[in-house]
């Protein structure tokens, strides 16, 4: 029999059934077995970080970001084992399923200070963390006020669909005005949150905004997240098919409507250049979140604020320096020799 | 037996009523130090200091406490707070001894009042015959009462006499520390040290000040008005004895997690858990870790998981109303099976409750609080020196079972202060590094083993990676809705529990190991109730004690204690509840289908007191403790004393 039985043992049985498995005892705690025997490296291919087929809805934007990650993850031939991605709930909450790597499905809105943990434990991991508006900007909407705040290092996807999918049509924090849903038949009455006002003022310090049908763009803002060292947060506008179709109707731009690409500076002391976007000018960014939807596309603002993992590090450096780099041990016993 | 008892008399009390049929007092006739005065030994002494909490009794306090941890003596402290931010009354109760000291002691063999209020609402907790030490310039008390000794001291004058007029309230605290000292004959030099190395750091006049003032105090000619000295009785160390640290319950538990190789976590600020996070923040950083202050309880349980996900065991923690905070995410822990320590140091509640009392009401929150069948451990503490221990318990729990460890403490523990031995690290410490060497193959949630995580960045050569999930999961982690699988993942997360409590060694009985009674207790109640045990069998009662450290799962054995005695009582701070009984004896019940199971609780936000013990137990037994009101709830029936609660009121601030 199994040592841990499946089935519904009384404590009686259990109690009985104790003499049987004794044999097996330490074998339970036995960890799958390390190896010594590595082969070599094969080129990060996207075949080895697919998991499962998505559950998302035909159509849904999602796939589209999800297609970008693998191939971005492909290009820049990261090590396997050091891919994490992480999320809260929602249907864009799904993603770690389908990505082949080490990752973690969370509670709902939490998801920021799960990778924060992670980021700061372990700077030798790339940690990407996916969710959606409702997780984001409402149930963990202080969770990412402060994570932003704290520049803790990892680069966050929002794919933004301006409803609530998994549950079928309820009112999300960026739904528009006048949205029918189940919560609000007659139409929203609370204004929704502006997502880059509020990452501009929160202190993220990479902001950026991109479109679920523009591929070759999402991939652009995923790599310069990743390369960004602090809080960097893509905004991707990714269509519900299933409760929130044709959202972005007036700019659709399957539909000829108009992805007006930020300009950035290039620097170059033109005439052109005096009226391009300055992406460390925190002012002019809030300016170009202030424009009505659909707005514009590209990196918002750009800061490179010492990150959380920095400034933790030096706290470190400098108290074990202080330490004269004594063991664990050593120290102990010093903080309790004081104690006598 | 079956007689009234009368609470028991100390060798000091008998002395002091014996030697003084009227009472000195602050206002008897000056005599000269006299040569004939003979120290008295004694074994062990209660002090009460009775001030606000600005005047740095505390600081007072925990130097006596210092100093008898330096001399190898017993030492148990008790102290209240008030919630409000600044000021307000405040006591700090310190119990030294020679031998085994348990409990913070019933009644006051010496109190010090600083104002009026210290000396009205403290009188009932001094014995008869104990000695009521009070500033003279503050406090007029009624001397006609012949059941004390008085001492009248112009602390307050005297204090700005010595130490010019700016100091004002600043230094009666060690001033009368100085007073203390002569007194019991305390060691001068080690204290004057113990004063040097607190302040050391700090500006060199502070120091010069503090000294000046224990000096004052100490050369105030006590003897005028005092006929006695009394002396501790030379406490032979054994050969090969540690020495003896002290420190608070919360340090204990901070530096416990550290000897245990935790070294990450995240907290918010909550009394009474914050001084943990306080420890910690500052002290891992030595040991090469990080712990973050969160932006809300959520958040800090959501960092302390996102710690452990990446390999190395963490901690969170807080007060009652935190931990209800956590409860979701530590539901994902006992899903995922992600191993966490979670430290809960009780206070009155529900909601915001009494901040700054003492309570039990949060084990069952402890063992159920989540959603859904969510399996973890819970610890209790049982003294100061237990919180450095269960933290290693805790986290060798945590790491070998994977799951969530819950650590219970209290106020009590959390801020009173205890010697005891220092531990042995070279025994205890445990390295953190995650291991992170390459696997063949991996499987989470493997149905017949015990869950063992590997951290990311660990390469798995088959190429399949695992997922920790919040939802139902097959093996590699991947969602399901079989309910066949629903029903093999909750069994194997409840199996392992069970397969815990296999390996928990069963807690040894105290006094009767067979009897009429068998009191069982969990947490900060250890000491009153061992003290009950010793109180009640010096009566003729036949009775032992039980108490648990491994609350949930409880360890496999102890029917078989149970089944040699009569009676079974647990002794808790919570309430009865709607079926009458406190929630270990409500577990107990559960588990055992033992009916003659009872509890004894209360609720009144303080810790027992020895007597009180006996009084709930053996009802009608034992008289009433002096000074404590048989109109005050004691075994939780709170209902009869509606008229007397309307009418107290006291000062509770913010929490």
């Amino acid at each position: 029999m199994s040592i841990l039985p499946a089935g519904n043992q009384s404590p009686k049985e259990w109690d009985e059934a104790r003499e049987q498995r004794s044999e097996d005892r330490e074998q339970i705690f036995k960890m799958s077995e390390t190896t010594t025997e590595i082969p070599e490296r094969e080129k990060l291919s996207k075949k080895a970080i697919t998991a499962d087929h998505p559950t998302w809805c035909p159509g849904c934007g999602d796939f589209a970001v999800l297609a970008s990650f693998y191939k971005v993850l492909e290009k820049r031939n990261l090590d396997h084992e050091k891919i994490v991605t992480l999320a809260g709930i929602g249907c864009s909450s799904r993603f770690p399923y389908f990505v082949n790597g080490h990752g973690a499905h969370f509670i709902h809105g939490r998801a920021v200070p799960l990778a924060s943990g992670i980021s700061l434990a372990r700077p030798d991991l790339n940690v990407f963390l996916f969710g959606g508006d409702g997780d984001g900007f409402s149930i963990g909407g202080n969770h990412l006020n402060h994570g932003a705040r704290k520049n803790v290092n990892l680069v966050y996807f929002i794919m933004d669909n301006f409803v609530y999918g998994l549950t079928k049509k309820q009112t999300s924090p960026t739904s528009p005005i006048g949205f029918k849903s189940k919560t609000d038949p007659t139409g929203a009455i609370d204004m929704p949150v502006n997502p880059m006002k509020q990452l501009i003022s929160a202190g993220a310090t990479f902001i950026a905004r991109t479109h679920a049908t523009q591929v070759k763009h999402m991939m652009e803002m995923i790599e310069r997240a990743f390369d960004h060292q602090g809080f960097s947060v893509i905004e991707c506008l990714s269509e519900c098919v299933e409760f929130f179709p044709d959202v972005f109707d007036p700019a659709d731009p399957r539909k000829g409507g108009s992805f007006e690409l930020i300009q950035e500076k290039k620097w170059d002391n033109t005439p052109e250049d005096e009226l391009r976007h300055d992406v460390t000018d925190e002012l002019a960014a809030y300016k170009l979140a202030q424009l009505p939807f659909p707005g514009v596309f590209g990196v918002f603002y750009q800061n490179d604020r010492p990150t959380k993992n920095a400034l933790e590090k030096k706290w470190i450096e400098t108290s074990r320096e202080k330490t004269g780099n004594a063991s664990d041990l050593e120290l102990l016993q010093k903080t309790f020799d004081r104690m006598k | 037996m079956g007689d009234p008892v009368n609470p028991d008399v100390t060798a000091m009390q008998k002395s002091a009523i014996a030697d003084e049929p009227a009472s000195p007092t602050a206002t008897a006739a000056p005599q000269s130090e006299r040569a004939d005065l003979r120290p008295e030994n004694i074994q062990d002494a209660v002090i009460r200091l009775a001030g606000n909490s600005q005047d740095g009794i505390q600081t007072a306090g925990a130097f006596l406490a210092r100093l008898a941890g330096r001399s190898d003596q017993d030492v148990m402290t008790y102290m209240t707070i008030p919630a409000t931010i600044s000021g307000g009354p405040s006591i700090f109760q310190v119990r030294i001894g020679s031998g085994e000291v348990l409990s913070a002691g019933d009644e006051a063999d010496f109190l010090v009042a600083f104002y009026q209020h210290s000396y009205q609402d403290h009188l009932d907790f001094l014995k008869e015959g104990g000695v009521l030490l009070y500033d003279s310039d503050n406090v007029e008390p009624n001397l006609d009462d012949k059941r004390f000794v008085y001492v009248g001291v112009p602390i307050t004058g005297l204090t700005v006499e010595a130490l010019g007029g700016t100091a004002k309230d600043k230094g009666k605290n060690i001033f009368v520390l100085g007073l203390i000292t002569k007194i019991f004959g305390l060691d001068v030099e080690k204290l004057k040290r113990i004063i040097t190395e607190k302040f050391a750091g700090k500006d060199e006049s502070i120091v010069n000040t503090a000294l000046m003032a224990f000096q004052a105090g100490y050369a105030y000619p006590v003897g005028k008005v005092l006929t006695h000295q009394y002396q501790f009785e030379k406490f032979e160390k054994k050969p090969g004895a540690r020495d003896q640290i002290t420190m608070d319950g919360n340090t204990a538990l901070a530096f416990g997690l550290i000897a245990a190789g935790v070294r990450y976590g995240a907290g918010y600020p909550i009394t009474p858990w914050s001084s943990v996070m306080e420890v910690l923040r500052t002290q891992l950083p030595k040991y090469g870790g990080i712990f973050v202050q969160a932006e809300d309880e959520l958040g800090a349980v959501s960092l302390a998981l996102g710690f452990s996900f990446s390999g190395y065991l963490a901690v969170t923690g807080s007060a009652g109303p935190g931990i209800s905070l956590k409860s979701e995410a530590i539901g994902w822990a006992s899903m995922a099976e992600m191993p966490l320590i979670i430290c809960n140091i009780q206070r009155g509640g529900p909601s915001t409750g009494l901040p700054t009392n003492v309570e039990q009401s949060d084990l069952h929150q402890a063992i159920f609080g989540s959603h859904g069948d969510s399996p973890r451990v819970v610890l209790a503490a049982a003294t100061v020196e237990d919180c450095f221990y269960i933290a290693i318990e805790a986290a060798r729990i945590a790491r070998k079972y994977s799951t969530p460890v819950f650590i219970l403490s209290d106020t009590s523990l959390a801020t009173r202060i205890e010697a005891f031995d220092e531990p042995d690290l070279s025994k205890l410490m445990v390295d953190p590094k995650p291991d992170l060497s390459p696997r063949q193959t991996h499987v989470p949630y493997k149905l017949d083993q015990i869950t063992q995580h590997v951290p990311p960045g660990t390469r798995i050569l088959d190429g399949k990676y695992p997922l920790l999930s919040g939802l139902e999961h097959d093996e590699m982690g991947h969602p399901t809705g079989s309910p066949k699988l629903h029903m093999a993942m909750t069994a194997k997360r409840r199996n392992k529990l069970r397969k815990l409590a296999e390996e928990i060694p069963v807690p040894e009985v105290y006094g009767d190991q067979e009897g009429d009674t068998l009191l069982v207790g969990w947490g900060s109640t250890y000491g009153p109730i061992h003290d009950a045990v010793k109180m009640g069998r010096e009566h003729g009662e036949k009775i032992g004690a039980l108490h648990l450290r491994h609350v949930h799962p409880l360890p496999n054995g102890l029917e078989k204690i149970f089944a040699g005695f009569k009676r079974i009582v647990t002794v808790e701070m919570n309430d009865q509840g709607v079926y009458g009984f406190g929630q270990l004896a409500t577990i107990l019940r559960a588990r055992y289908c033992e009916p003659k199971i009872e509890s004894v609780t209360k609720t009144d936000g303080l810790t027992y007191r020895v007597k009180e013990i006996l009084q709930g137990v053996f009802p009608g037994k034992f008289v009433s403790v002096r000074g404590y009101s048989p109109n005050r709830p004691v075994s939780g029936n709170g209902e009869q004393d509606v008229d007397l609660a309307r009418r107290e009121s006291i000062t509770q601030g913010v929490g």
